[in-house]
């Protein structure tokens, strides 16, 4: 009897231990999440930046959204969808039930009301934003239909498969008609969604305070409360962390990492991000118009030198344009392997066997895809100098840089891009093809013509199965490495840190971080 | 007097003009276009076009400045390119960060200044002396974004004394007619608010002070060494007066007009926003406004922005003219 007791007492606490080691989320506290700059502005279609989505990506949703770290597309305020064969008739149904925070249902007018103020000229509120997004997510868009309160219909100008995606961008959440029409242009400071959180106040260059919604359909947020607060300096914001007076934060000086992976009271978090840095040639300059310098100047530049040195430990070798954790990664491409002997012979063999003179240009400020572009342009022109190209380092501010490049005035760029919506036509299409290469306008800044190139892309942009996507962007990465255009420099991680006690805190690959889950453990 | 100030008054009606025209055209003529800086990487064309066009972008420069200095005139400056909030409201949101920031700081260099420039004058070549030449050079030559680092790390990372950063306790929720906290605070009785304040004020001030601090101590003991050579000192001293006396009223008071200008000057600059200082601290400011404004190309807040400097500069000026005469009462504006 009493081996019984014992052994019945034995079971009892593993059971309870494991119990207890699951940890049961608790409800309550504050998270301040310290971060580099202000948002811009707090309506989901009127802003362009991260700092201003990721507050709004919190207090609005979509009809889609992306799953976790992928770039998977999942119902948020869309139960489900139907395509019509031909592609252009796109139905989605409505999550029954959902209010908006100043209690506004939910419905098919909501998401009519949404769409149109964006890119009807004739509604009446379009007059209130600028919509930068809209051209680029909403272009195919030819009308938004009410079937009935809860099935909307999108009819497009063409067969587009990665509408879907944009769907899942920040600037296509759904907002409150109503608030809109109260706010008009001040909307955009007096944000109203059927998001996780609401909006509570907001002092500018300071912080943003959210609340929990107690009503949300996906259940209540564990935190009572969200403040992203605004420490521009990030010396001065890790050293926040460390103390402690606030939770969480992210843009990490890469030289950090290294003590804040040490630090027993904090957690850092790193997710590969879908962005590329690339050195762009200029292919209607001389001597770049030549395939053969293209190539002598990939084989000649030590991408993984760079890497190593000036990426902390956040940054991969890029072998594409696109990063291996996107759909449609070609990872059979053979890249250019640093040789600068055989870059020597190249450069012979297209007439410059004594190099020549250049200019490479780079940003002057860091961004998420080059945390230190000076020294990267740097590496890369030691590495030129080496196979006897002389390069002059050019850096503008950023305005006048992207102004610059945009019109072609450059021999050689370090430049990137982050992705929009997870898609590679989203990558590939808009800095390679050869419709983005117009002057004064180009985002395909090497103003690289490839015909064959535009054909994929555009049959990738059509068609509606995945696989057959996949395959046409595969035979896309073969044609541009062959081509080199580009040199693929690198792709960076979304970095972000946490005290300890802070749980279920993720970095998605694309968009924001999600609150909605995080809870704290003290 | 008072005609004085009206004429110095409508002397600035031009100047502001000036500054507006020469303002308006210059962040025009530096490359970077508004509309591609909002969109980024990411800006198509028609993208482009269409916010040059809602901005007003797309119309003639002149025409640009003809509509703008007649809404100058009804008082509306315009929208910010990037928030579109009102270019008025954005400075009046950020301006009591920098006031009340500006004015800690002034206090601060003031009172040190003025005692440091003092005692060194009169303990001429002595200890203190050199102490105050070292203190000046080093706060005149000290970059403001390493000293609030160090700031930061001695007095609230090693002795956690003072907050790291920002005006108030983020989890505080605070709203004052005036804006500036620590006077908000005090009209409604809430000593809370008005402790975080202060506390969260004091490294700052400190820091951006030693700016101020530094100019103030050199001129006051210049300007303290020719007084006490003059006739006069020697009579206040030959007549037995205490040297406290001689020191503070007598020789004090005749060496401060150019230690008022100092401050003045001082005074003037970072009241248009130190930014150095409030990003380090992460002070919710006008610098940190005017400085992304630029970044931005902003038009309208960097015109709102350079047009209040102005206003600002010159309503100082004419304080300190003002003041020289109740400081000096031989001096007389007619």
């Amino acid at each position: 009897m009493k081996r019984f007791l014992l052994s019945l007492l034995v079971v009892f606490l593993l059971l309870s231990s494991v119990a207890f080691g699951a940890e049961t989320p608790k409800y309550g506290g504050t998270l301040i999440f310290g971060r580099g700059g202000d948002s811009v502005a707090l309506d989901p279609a009127n802003v362009t930046d991260g700092e201003s989505t990721r507050v709004t990506e919190m207090i609005f949703e979509g009809l889609v959204g992306f799953k976790g770290e992928t770039t998977d597309v999942i119902p948020v305020l869309a139960t489900s969808w139907t395509v019509s064969k031909d592609g252009k008739v796109w139905t989605f149904k409505l999550r029954k039930g959902v209010k908006f925070h100043d209690g506004t249902p939910f419905n098919a007018e909501a998401v009519k009301f949404s769409f149109d103020r964006q890119f009807d000229k004739n509604h009446p509120y379009y007059k209130y934003g600028r919509w930068e997004y809209a051209e680029f997510a909403l272009e195919p868009l030819q009308k938004v239909e009410i079937v009935d309160d809860y099935t909307v219909r999108f009819t497009l100008k063409y067969p587009f498969s990665p509408f879907l995606a944009n769907l899942a961008m920040f600037c296509c959440a759904i907002v409150s008609p109503t608030a809109v029409k109260k706010y008009e242009a001040d909307f955009f400071k007096n944000p109203v969604g059927t998001g996780p959180f609401k909006f509570v106040e907001w002092t500018q260059k300071d912080k943003i305070v959210l609340e929990a919604n107690s009503d949300y359909w996906g259940g209540r947020p564990y935190l009572d409360k969200l403040i992203f607060r605004v420490i521009p300096d990030n010396s001065v914001r890790w050293l926040e962390l460390q103390r402690g007076s606030i939770d969480a934060m992210d843009g990490i000086n890469p030289d950090d990492i290294p003590a804040i992976k040490n630090d027993p009271n904090v957690v850092f978090y790193q997710v590969p991000a879908l962005n590329i840095c690339y050195l762009s040639m200029n292919t209607e300059k001389k001597p770049f118009d030549n395939v053969l310098v293209r190539r002598a100047i990939n084989y000649a530049i030590n991408k993984k030198a760079i890497v190593d040195a000036f990426y902390g430990g956040i940054g991969i070798v890029a072998k594409n344009p696109i990063p291996p954790n996107m759909m449609g990664y070609n990872d059979k491409v053979k890249d250019y392997e640093y040789n600068p002997e055989k870059a020597k012979e190249l450069l012979a063999k297209a007439g410059y066997p004594n190099g020549f003179e250049t200019t490479l240009w780079t940003p002057s400020i860091p961004r998420v895809y080059v945390p230190q572009p000076t020294k990267v342009a740097e590496a890369i022109q030691a590495d030129l100098a080496k196979v006897g190209i002389r390069a002059k380092i050019v850096t503008y501010d950023w305005g006048t840089y992207l102004q610059k490049t945009r019109e072609g005035e450059h021999d050689m760029a370090v430049f990137g891009w982050g992705s929009d919506n997870g898609d590679p036509d989203n990558t590939i299409y808009v800095l390679l093809d050869k419709d983005n290469a117009k002057k004064g306008v180009a985002s395909n800044i090497s103003f690289y013509k490839n015909d064959r190139l535009h054909d994929i892309l555009i049959k990738a942009q059509q068609a509606t199965s995945v696989s057959a996507r996949k395959r046409l962007y595969e035979a896309a990465q073969e044609i541009i490495k062959s081509d080199a255009p580009w040199v693929t420099l690198a792709h960076t991680s979304a970095v972000a840190a946490t005290r300890k006690y802070v749980k279920n805190f993720t970095v998605p690959a694309i968009g924001a971080i999600k609150f909605t889950k995080v809870w704290l453990d003290k | 007097m008072y005609r004085y100030i009206l004429r110095r008054l409508l002397i600035m009606i031009p100047v502001i003009i000036g500054v507006s025209a020469v303002v308006f055209f210059l962040i025009r003529s530096i490359p970077g276009d508004p509309a591609l800086i909002l969109l980024g990487e990411h800006s198509s064309e028609e993208a482009v076009a269409k916010i040059r066009e809602q901005l007003g972008l797309d119309k003639p420069k002149i025409v640009q400045f003809f509509y703008f200095l007649l809404n100058v005139a009804k008082g509306d400056f315009g929208r910010s390119f990037t928030t579109n909030e009102f270019v008025v409201i954005e400075i009046a949101k950020h301006f009591p960060a920098t006031i009340e920031l500006t004015v800690c700081s002034m206090i601060f260099g003031s009172i040190v200044g003025l005692v440091l420039g003092v005692t060194a004058a009169t303990y001429r070549n002595s200890i203190i002396d050199y102490l105050t030449t070292v203190i000046s050079v080093t706060g005149i030559s000290m970059p403001v974004f390493w000293l609030g680092l160090m700031a930061i790390i001695l007095f609230s990372i090693k002795l956690p004394i003072f907050p790291i950063s920002g005006r108030l306790d983020p989890t505080i929720t605070f709203s004052g007619r005036t804006g500036l906290i620590i006077l908000d605070s005090l009209l409604q009785g809430n000593f809370a608010v008005f402790k975080d304040a202060i506390h969260h004020i004091f490294l700052p001030a400190l820091c951006l002070g030693t700016i101020p601090l530094a100019s103030i101590a050199r001129m006051t003991r210049s300007s303290m060494l020719e007084v006490l050579n003059q006739d006069f000192i020697r009579t206040a001293k030959a007549k037995g007066l205490p040297s406290r006396k001689v020191i503070y009223t007598h020789a004090l008071r005749n060496a401060l007009i150019p230690v008022v200008t100092v401050m003045g000057l001082q005074f003037g600059s970072l009241l248009g926003g130190a930014v150095l200082t409030e990003t380090i601290f992460a002070w919710p400011g006008i610098g940190r406004l005017s400085v992304e404004a630029i970044d931005a190309r902003n038009y309208p807040v960097i015109q709102g922005c350079i047009i209040f400097f102005a206003f600002i500069f010159v309503i100082i000026n004419l304080l300190v003219d003002i003041l020289y005469a109740f400081i000096d009462p031989r001096i007389r504006y007619e």
